[in-house]
C-alpha cells in the first residue's frame, strides 16, 4: 500500500556566499522510490528524463570588449574571477546559462567576432562543459545576432535535462525589445508536449514583463509569451539585462534577474537615473554576482514527501546574499498523487 | 428681412468661408524632432491636456524607435527618414519616450519626456 502523501515537495533553497557576490540555490527534494518516484517516472514519459537532482549556475552580462569608468577593472575581471569560483565549488554545476550581453556593442563586425571568441576563451575554462547562452542586445542588437549563430549557434532554443525543461527564449536579436510572432509560436509547440505540471526554467535576456518600459526594462510582446507560459504551473524564467537582483511573480510563473559581471544599476524606485552605479575601487566586485542553481538531493530517498504542492519561490538572506525557493502547487496532483 | 439684416448674414457667411468654414477644426500643432545617437531634440515637449499635436520625427544617422505605450506612440525612424504620429493626449503627466530599436551603446538613455499639463 503506497503511503500517504503529505502533499509537499520542495525546491529547498540554501544559499551561500561568493567572495564576489550572491550564489543561489535551489533545491528539489525528491526521492527515488516511493510516489516521488511515482512522479518521476510520470514526468519521464512526458519529457524523456526522470526528474534527478543536479545544480545549474547563471551568468549575465559580461559585457566582453566594455572599458569605462562603470568599471576599470580591465574588461573582463570579475567574469574571469566568477570562472574561478564556480570552478571552486566543491560540487560541480551540471550546466552553465548566460543570460546575454556576453560581449559589449561593436559596430565593427570582426571586432563583434572577436569579443565573442574572447567570451569563449574564458567561459571554456569553465570546468563545468555543457554551457548554453543566449544573446542580449549588445550581442545582436545590430545585426539581428548574425555574428552570434556564427559564433555560438542559434539564439533560441530548448533541452531537456534530468526531467527538468529548459528553454532559451531570444528577445534581442530583432533590434526591438521583443520576442516576435513566429519564436511564440515555436515556444508554444515546444511546450505543448508537456504536462500541465512539467519543471520549466525558460532564460532570456529582458524581462518579459513590464518592470520599467521607460528605461527599456520589458519586453514588448512579453504579455503574448506569458499567455503561453501561463498554461503551465511550474515555471521559472531566469533573465539579466538589468544588472541587479530583482524577484517578480505572475500568476503560474516566477521571474528572477542576475546580477552582471560588468557593472550594477541602482534601484529604479529610488529616483535614481539610469547610470551605472559607481565604481568603487575598494570593493571592485561589489554588486556584481553568480547564480548557483542547486536543484536537489537533499530529501531522504525514499522517504521523500513529493506530493507537488504549489510554486512558490521566497527570497531569503543569508551572508548579505539572497536566495529563492520554489515549491510546487497542489493542483499538480491528482488525490492519488497522479499528475493531472 | 430687413436690408440690414441680409448684410449682417452675409458678412457672417464670408467670414466663416475665409476661414475655411465653421465645421473644419484646426490643423494640429506640429512639433518637430530630430532622433540621433543617443539622443532626441527637444528633449522635452510640452502639450495641453486635449490638444491635438502632431509629433514629426526624423532620424539623423540610424534606424531608431520611438515608443511611448500609454500614449499609444510606436514608430521605427529608419536613417534620413521622417515619421509622424497625431495623439491628443487627456491625462496630465510626465511621459517618457524610449527609443526602443537598438542603436548603438549609448541607447539605453535616449529618451525624450512628453509633459501633458
Amino acid at each position: 500500500m503506497a503511503r500517504p502523501l503529505d502533499r509537499r515537495t520542495f525546491l529547498r533553497v540554501t544559499t551561500a556566499s561568493l567572495a564576489f557576490g550572491a550564489l543561489h540555490r535551489v533545491g528539489y527534494a525528491l526521492g527515488a522510490t516511493g510516489p516521488g518516484g511515482e512522479l518521476s517516472g510520470q514526468l519521464a514519459m512526458k519529457n524523456g528524463e526522470r526528474i534527478a537532482p543536479f545544480s545549474f549556475v547563471q551568468l549575465s552580462d559580461t559585457h566582453v570588449g566594455f572599458q569605462g569608468p562603470p568599471n576599470p577593472t580591465g574588461g573582463t575581471r570579475a567574469f574571469e574571477r566568477a570562472v574561478e569560483v564556480v570552478n571552486a565549488l566543491p560540487q560541480q554545476p551540471e550546466l552553465v546559462l548566460f543570460t546575454g550581453d556576453l560581449t559589449h556593442d561593436t559596430e565593427e563586425e570582426g571586432q563583434r567576432a572577436a569579443r565573442m571568441k574572447r567570451f569563449r576563451d574564458i567561459a571554456s575554462r569553465l570546468r563545468v562543459k555543457e554551457v548554453h547562452l543566449i544573446p542580449g542586445e549588445h550581442d545582436a542588437g545590430f545585426d539581428g545576432g548574425a555574428v552570434f549563430r556564427d559564433v555560438f549557434g542559434e539564439t533560441s532554443y530548448s533541452f531537456d535535462h534530468r526531467g527538468v525543461h529548459f528553454v532559451a527564449l531570444d528577445n534581442v536579436s530583432r533590434a526591438k525589445p521583443e520576442v516576435g510572432a513566429e519564436r511564440i509560436a515555436w515556444l508554444e509547440k515546444d511546450l505543448a508536449r508537456f504536462p500541465a505540471t512539467a519543471p520549466i526554467v525558460v532564460f532570456t535576456h529582458r524581462p518579459l514583463f513590464d518592470l520599467r518600459p521607460d528605461w527599456e526594462w520589458f519586453t514588448r510582446d512579453g504579455d503574448q509569451v506569458m499567455r503561453v507560459l501561463g498554461r503551465y504551473e511550474n515555471v521559472t524564467v531566469l533573465y539579466g539585462h538589468i544588472h541587479r537582483e530583482h524577484v517578480h511573480e505572475e500568476p503560474h510563473s516566477k521571474h528572477f534577474a542576475a546580477r552582471s559581471l560588468m557593472w550594477a544599476f541602482p534601484d529604479p524606485d529610488s529616483g535614481a537615473e539610469k547610470k551605472p552605479l559607481p565604481f568603487d575601487p575598494a570593493n571592485p566586485f561589489k554588486n556584481l554576482g553568480a547564480r548557483v542553481v542547486d536543484v536537489g538531493g537533499r530529501g531522504s530517498p525514499g522517504a521523500a514527501p513529493l506530493a507537488l504542492h504549489e510554486v512558490e519561490l521566497t527570497l531569503r538572506e543569508h551572508s548579505g546574499t539572497e536566495g529563492f525557493q520554489q515549491i510546487l502547487r497542489p493542483s499538480s496532483l491528482q488525490p492519488d498523487g497522479r499528475l493531472t | 428681412m430687413t436690408p440690414m439684416f441680409r448684410w449682417c448674414a452675409r458678412a457672417v457667411l464670408a467670414t466663416a468661408l475665409l476661414a475655411g468654414g465653421p465645421a473644419r477644426a484646426a490643423a494640429p500643432r506640429v512639433i518637430d524632432i530630430s532622433a540621433k545617437r543617443f539622443e532626441f531634440n527637444p528633449k522635452e515637449v510640452r502639450i495641453h491636456k486635449g490638444e491635438t499635436v502632431t509629433l514629426r520625427v526624423t532620424s539623423a544617422d540610424a534606424t531608431h524607435g520611438f515608443f511611448q505605450k500609454p500614449l499609444g506612440i510606436d514608430l521605427t525612424i529608419d536613417k534620413g527618414k521622417t515619421e509622424e504620429v497625431t495623439l491628443t493626449p487627456q491625462q496630465a503627466g510626465r511621459y517618457t519616450v524610449i527609443c526602443d530599436h537598438f542603436c548603438g551603446a549609448g541607447h539605453g538613455n535616449m529618451h525624450l519626456d512628453i509633459v501633458v499639463e
